[in-house]
């Protein structure tokens, strides 16, 4: 059978243009891009007492940039604290030994993520490094933080009724 | 009573007798598909009646549904201030479902409904048993290069059908609407991950709806009653279990795939 040439020219042109736009969607929607930058990086475990709603691949940010992301999370069930394990791209690879790690949210509504504010130590994280509870922040969780308002509103409120109440009589 | 009991009976057989005829059909269709190596250029102009043929379609839907996904994401986000999170709400609906299941749908009223006409009438006008008069198998001849040809077209349709959805809700979210560029495409490819979502969401969704989609036009076709009245029910039919099969399916793939 014959087919005529333009068939076949249609047929690899939209087999070309299928291919581009599977190429869009690798390059400009998804994260392949980002992944495939460099491609070398190294890991750091970091130590929390609560991590809130972070997640894996969460981004961990320094100075607002994203350095790296979450790997994996998990739970030491002896020391009763979680561990996050992140992947931070090497060319990032000056951040001092006493910088602390927090959780943050960015905005009222947005993931949680992970941001360093690096302190003065001249020596830097490697490969392989855990980061001890001490330089970690525990995630900010609002029922917590709404109780010890109230509690503190309650107690102030209390001592002032309860000193009224010692001097009416 | 036993009226009833009886029609039961003969409606059940001739369910699965039908079934079961499907199920060896498909079995001698992929017997076949190594054949085809050899004969590539019949597929490949079943792609271009397949695939080519449904690009307009393909496009035009894939376009405004991006762009009427935007406008509906957008008016929802700015309630909360988060319209920035607009190319997540596209990128993320368009990759998982409406791609892969949109572009099936239309390729099933499109292209399936046109391969059981198309075999439907070879029988009817006994093209298929003048085939076997002449020792050339029917099934090797016609139904396996459309088979495949469908097969091959649907993720590639599915893939064109998000890429240009994508682009259209970039064009109503950014250019109509407002939503800053840079927040649009970079909050999307936090969110969107390769596997997940364009490998799993795109290409495996869509390869198992072409499969099946494809399977079922041509065996409708192949097992058409030979008559107008016969050719015209199963496409109405194919249409119908297509469309059935993809939703069904979609919620199945969705569950294996994206259940946490």
């Amino acid at each position: 059978m014959k087919i005529s040439r333009s068939i076949e020219i249609t047929v690899g042109l939209f087999v070309a243009l299928g291919l581009a736009a599977l190429l869009m969607l690798a390059m400009k929607v998804s994260n392949l891009a980002e992944l495939s930058n460099g491609g070398s990086s190294y890991e750091i475990t970091a130590r929390f007492e609560n991590i809130g709603g972070l997640k894996v691949r969460s981004p961990v940010k320094m100075g607002g940039v994203r350095i790296g992301r979450v790997k994996a999370i998990g739970y030491d069930s002896q020391k009763y604290q979680a561990t996050v394990h992140m992947t931070i791209e090497s060319q990032y690879d000056k951040i001092p030994t006493d910088t602390t790690f927090s959780i943050f949210t960015s905005g009222l509504l947005g993931e949680q993520y992970v941001g360093l504010e690096p302190g003065g130590e001249e020596t830097y994280v490697k490969d392989g490094d855990e980061i001890s509870i001490k330089n970690t922040q525990e995630a900010l969780v609002l029922e917590k933080a709404l109780g010890q308002f109230l509690y503190n509103k309650a107690s102030s409120g209390g001592s002032e009724s309860s000193s009224g109440g010692e001097k009416s009589p | 009573m036993t009226d009833l009991l009886a029609h039961l009976g003969r409606w059940s057989l001739g369910f699965f007798e039908r079934l079961g005829r499907g199920h060896m059909f498909l079995v001698s269709l992929i017997a076949a598909l190594p054949q085809l190596a050899v004969q590539w250029r019949l597929v490949v102009v079943q792609i271009w009646s397949t695939g080519v043929q449904s690009l307009s379609i393909i496009v035009v839907s894939g376009t405004f549904v991006g762009m009427v996904l935007a406008l509906q994401g957008y008016n929802t986000l700015v309630d909360f201030g988060a319209a920035e999170s607009l190319g997540i709400v596209v990128a993320k609906s368009l990759t998982r479902e409406l791609g892969p299941v949109i572009a099936a749908l239309l390729f099933a009223g499109r292209a399936g409904s046109a391969l059981t006409a198309e075999i439907g009438f070879m029988k009817a006008t006994e093209q298929l048993a003048g085939m076997e008069m002449m020792a050339v198998d029917p099934l090797r001849r016609v139904v396996a290069p459309r088979y495949l040809g469908g097969v091959i077209a649907m993720p590639l349709l599915a893939t064109i059908f998000t890429a240009v959805g994508i682009l259209g809700g970039f064009f109503t979210g950014v250019g109509m609407l407002g939503v800053d560029d840079g927040a649009f495409w970079s909050q999307m490819q936090a969110s969107v991950t390769l596997k997940e979502d364009v490998f799993n969401g795109v290409i495996v969704k869509s390869l198992v709806f072409g499969a099946v989609v494809c399977w079922i036009s041509v065996f409708e076709g192949y097992d058409a009653v030979p008559t107008s009245e016969g050719v015209s029910a199963a496409t109405t039919r194919t249409v119908v279990h297509s469309s059935l099969a993809i939703l069904g399916l979609d919620f199945v793939l969705t569950a294996l795939m994206f259940n946490k």
